[in-house]
C-alpha cells in the first residue's frame, strides 16, 4: 500500500506569527489524508542549489478539506525556509509525505503535552486529536521570550501552562520550572523540543515512573530513511540497522523516551 | 525497438542505469517510488563482515549545489544482508552489485567470499570511503594498494569484480591502471570528493567528523572529466557516476566513456529520478535516432 506521496502543492494562506515564525497552510491531494500528528513532510526549494529536502512538522492536519498547515522558523536570510516564507496563495511547493511514525497515543492515561521552541507547532495538532477523542491533558509550552506562538490556540483545546527563559510569559525557567512551580501531575509525557529538554524530561519520567515519548530532529538528506543520516543512538540493538542506531525520518521521530539515548 | 541493454563483465544490464552505493539502501525504501523491475542494477549500500555503527551526528550537511556526507559506512553487517536484503532484491528483475567494504584486507576477503553462494550479479569493492579513518580510503590512495587489495579480491570472488575509485588523489588514471593490472572486471568513479563545511555563527564544523565527501550537481564535471581521462587509460569498463540527476548528465556521462551510470544524490531530493532518466535516455535516443546505446560509449568526438 502506498504510504508516502511526491505532490505539488498549492498554498492557501501564510503570515508571519512574529520575529521568524511563520503559519504556512496548503492544500495537498493525498497527504493530509493519510497523515498523523508528530508526523512531518519534506519540502523542496525550487534554488537548485539547495538540494536537500525540509523536514517540518505537521502543526494542523485537516484530513477533510486535504489541508496541512506548518508553523516553521526561518532558519537563516539565504535559507531554504526563507523561501518558503516568501510563498503567497495560489503558489506551489513541491512536498513528499507524510514522513515518520508519528505520536501513538495511549488513551485514558492523564497525559502533558509538552514543546519547547521550534517543536511547539507539532504538539498542537496532538491536543487537538486528543481533546476530540476525549482524553485528559495539560499543554506545557517553553519558549524564550515574550514571543509565546500559538499558546493561544493551545489555551482553546485545555489547560496550558507557558515558561518562557526570562520570564516575560509565565513561569521563568524551562517547562519542568513550569510542572513543578504549578504542582502538575500525569501519567504519560508526549514532547517535542531541544534535545537539552527532552534529556531533562525523560530523567523527569524516569524519576516519577512515567511514560514519555519525544520527537527527535537530526539533519536529514533523503527522510525516507535511505541515507542513514539523521540517526539517533539507541538503548538497544534496532532491529533494521543491527546497530545501536534508529533512524529518526524511520523509526521515528517519536519514540519512547526509553529507547532512546538522549 | 532500439537496445538499450548493456553487457557489464559478462552480466546483462536492461540498461545502464544503477543506483550509486549509500544513496539507495537496498532498494526496500524506494521501492515505493521506483519500479525496480525497470532500473539496469541496484548497488547497495556497502556492507561489512559485521555491523558498523557509522560516524556521531551530523552525518550530512548541505553544500552550494552538492552535499557533504559523512555517514561512515554504517550497515547491519553480512549476515543480516544476506538473510534480509539479498532475498528483497531477488524479487525484483534488476542487477544485484553489492559493495563490500572492509578496515583490512581480511575483512573484505570475508564479505567477498560469503557472498559467493549467494545469487549476486556483481561485487563493487569500495576503496574509497572518505568517511572511514581504517580501511577505505588508505586502500584506494595508493597504486600498489590498489593493485594489491585488487588481486586479492579478485582472488576470493566468483563473481566480477568491480573497483571503486575514489577521486581524492593526484592522479586517477594511475590508480585505474592498477586496479586494471591487479585483474579488475570494471571499475567505478567517482566517490565523493572530501570536503568541509564551518558553521561561522558558532564558529565549529558542521559535521562530526569534520570532513564528509561531497556529493550532487557540483561535482558532475569533475566526474566527467575523471571517467572521460580513465577511460583513455584503461580497456575495461567504466560505471560513471557524480552529480547525475537527469538523462543529459547520464548520457554526457557515457559518451565521456562509461558503460554505465550510477545515480546518487539525486535520489534524496527526487526519490523516482532514476526512472525518469531511464525514460531520458530512450527519448534521446530515438531523437537522435541511435539503435544501440553501446554506439554511445566513448562516442564524444575529439
Amino acid at each position: 500500500m502506498k504510504e508516502k506521496f511526491q505532490e505539488t502543492a498549492t498554498v492557501l494562506s501564510q503570515s508571519c506569527l512574529g520575529n521568524q515564525i511563520y503559519d504556512l497552510t496548503i492544500q495537498t491531494k493525498e497527504i493530509a489524508g493519510h497523515a498523523k500528528a508528530g508526523q512531518f513532510i519534506s519540502l523542496y526549494t525550487g534554488d537548485a542549489s539547495k538540494l536537500l529536502p525540509r523536514p517540518i512538522s505537521l502543526c494542523g492536519i485537516d484530513r477533510e478539506t486535504g489541508t496541512l498547515r506548518l508553523v516553521y522558523r526561518v532558519t537563516a536570510e539565504k535559507a531554504g525556509t526563507a523561501e518558503f516564507a516568501k510563498l503567497k496563495p495560489g503558489d506551489t511547493v513541491q512536498i513528499l509525505g507524510p514522513l515518520g511514525n508519528g505520536f501513538t497515543v495511549q488513551s485514558g492515561k492523564k497525559a502533558f503535552l509538552i514543546g519547547g521552541g521550534i517543536g511547539v507547532p507539532p504538539m498542537l495538532q496532538l491536543a487537538k486529536e486528543m481533546k476530540a477523542a476525549g482524553e485528559e491533558f495539560q499543554v506545557v509550552m517553553g519558549y524564550r521570550d515574550a514571543q509565546t506562538f500559538l499558546l493561544d490556540e493551545f489555551a482553546g483545546q485545555g489547560e496550558s501552562f507557558a515558561a518562557t527563559e526570562d520570564g516575560s510569559v509565565g513561569t521563568k525557567g524551562n517547562v519542568l520550572d513550569a510542572i513543578r512551580e504549578q504542582g502538575l501531575e500525569a501519567e504519560i509525557i508526549y514532547a517535542c523540543g531541544p534535545k537539552p529538554m527532552l534529556r531533562a524530561l525523560k530523567q523527569y519520567a524516569l524519576e516519577q515512573g512515567m511514560d514519555c515519548y519525544v520527537s527527535m530532529e537530526e539533519r536529514m538528506a533523503c527522510g525516507i530513511g535511505a541515507c542513514l543520516a539523521c540517526v539517533c543512538n539507541s538503548t538497544d540493538k534496532d532491529g533494521h540497522s543491527n546497530v545501536k542506531n534508529k533512524r529518526i525520518c524511520k523509526e521515528g521521530p517519536v519514540f519512547d523516551a526509553k529507547e532512546v539515548e538522549l | 525497438m532500439r537496445n538499450t541493454s548493456i553487457d557489464l563483465c559478462g552480466v546483462t544490464l536492461k540498461n545502464p542505469v544503477m543506483t550509486a552505493s549509500g544513496t539507495f539502501g537496498s532498494g526496500a525504501e524506494y521501492s515505493e517510488f521506483v519500479d525496480l523491475n525497470k532500473l539496469g542494477a541496484v548497488v547497495t549500500k556497502g556492507v561489512a563482515n559485521v555491523p558498523w555503527p557509522g560516524n556521531p551526528t551530523p552525518r550530512v550537511a548541505e553544500v552550494y549545489g552538492g552535499m557533504l556526507n559523512a555517514v561512515g559506512l554504517q550497515n547491519p553487517g553480512i549476515e543480516l544482508f544476506c538473510k534480509r536484503d539479498i532475498p528483497f532484491l531477488k524479487r525484483y528483475d534488476t542487477a544485484i552489485i553489492v559493495n563490500v567494504c572492509g578496515h583490512s584486507t581480511e575483512e573484505y576477503i570475508e564479505v567477498v567470499e560469503r557472498l559467493s553462494d549467494e545469487p549476486v550479479d556483481l561485487l563493487e569493492i569500495n576503496i574509497s570511503c572518505p568517511n572511514v579513518k581504517e580501511g577505505g580510503i588508505a586502500f584506494g590512495q595508493d597504486a600498489k594498494a590498489v593493485e594489491a587489495i585488487t588481486k586479492e579480491m579478485k582472488r576470493h570472488a566468483k563473481q566480477p569484480v568491480i573497483m571503486k575509485l575514489s577521486p581524492n588523489v593526484t592522479d586517477i588514471t594511475e590508480m585505474a591502471r592498477a586496479a586494471e593490472a591487479g585483474g579488475a572486471d570494471a571499475l567505478s568513479l567517482i566517490n565523493t570528493i572530501t570536503g568541509m563545511k564551518i558553521d561561522i555563527h558558532r564558529r565549529a564544523f558542521v559535521l562530526a567528523n569534520k570532513t564528509g565527501g561531497m556529493s550532487g550537481p557540483a561535482i558532475h564535471p569533475i566526474a566527467v572529466r575523471m571517467v572521460y581521462q580513465t577511460a583513455q587509460a584503461v580497456s575495461v569498463p567504466i560505471i560513471g557516476m557524480g552529480g547525475i540527476a537527469s538523462a543529459e548528465d547520464a548520457i554526457e556521462m557515457i559518451l565521456a566513456g562509461a558503460t554505465a551510470v550510477s545515480v546518487g544524490t539525486a535520489n534524496f531530493y527526487r526519490p523516482s529520478v532514476t526512472e525518469e532518466i531511464v525514460k531520458g535516455i530512450e527519448d534521446y535516443m530515438e531523437r537522435y535516432q541511435v539503435n544501440d546505446i553501446r554506439e554511445l560509449i566513448g562516442a564524444v568526438q575529439s
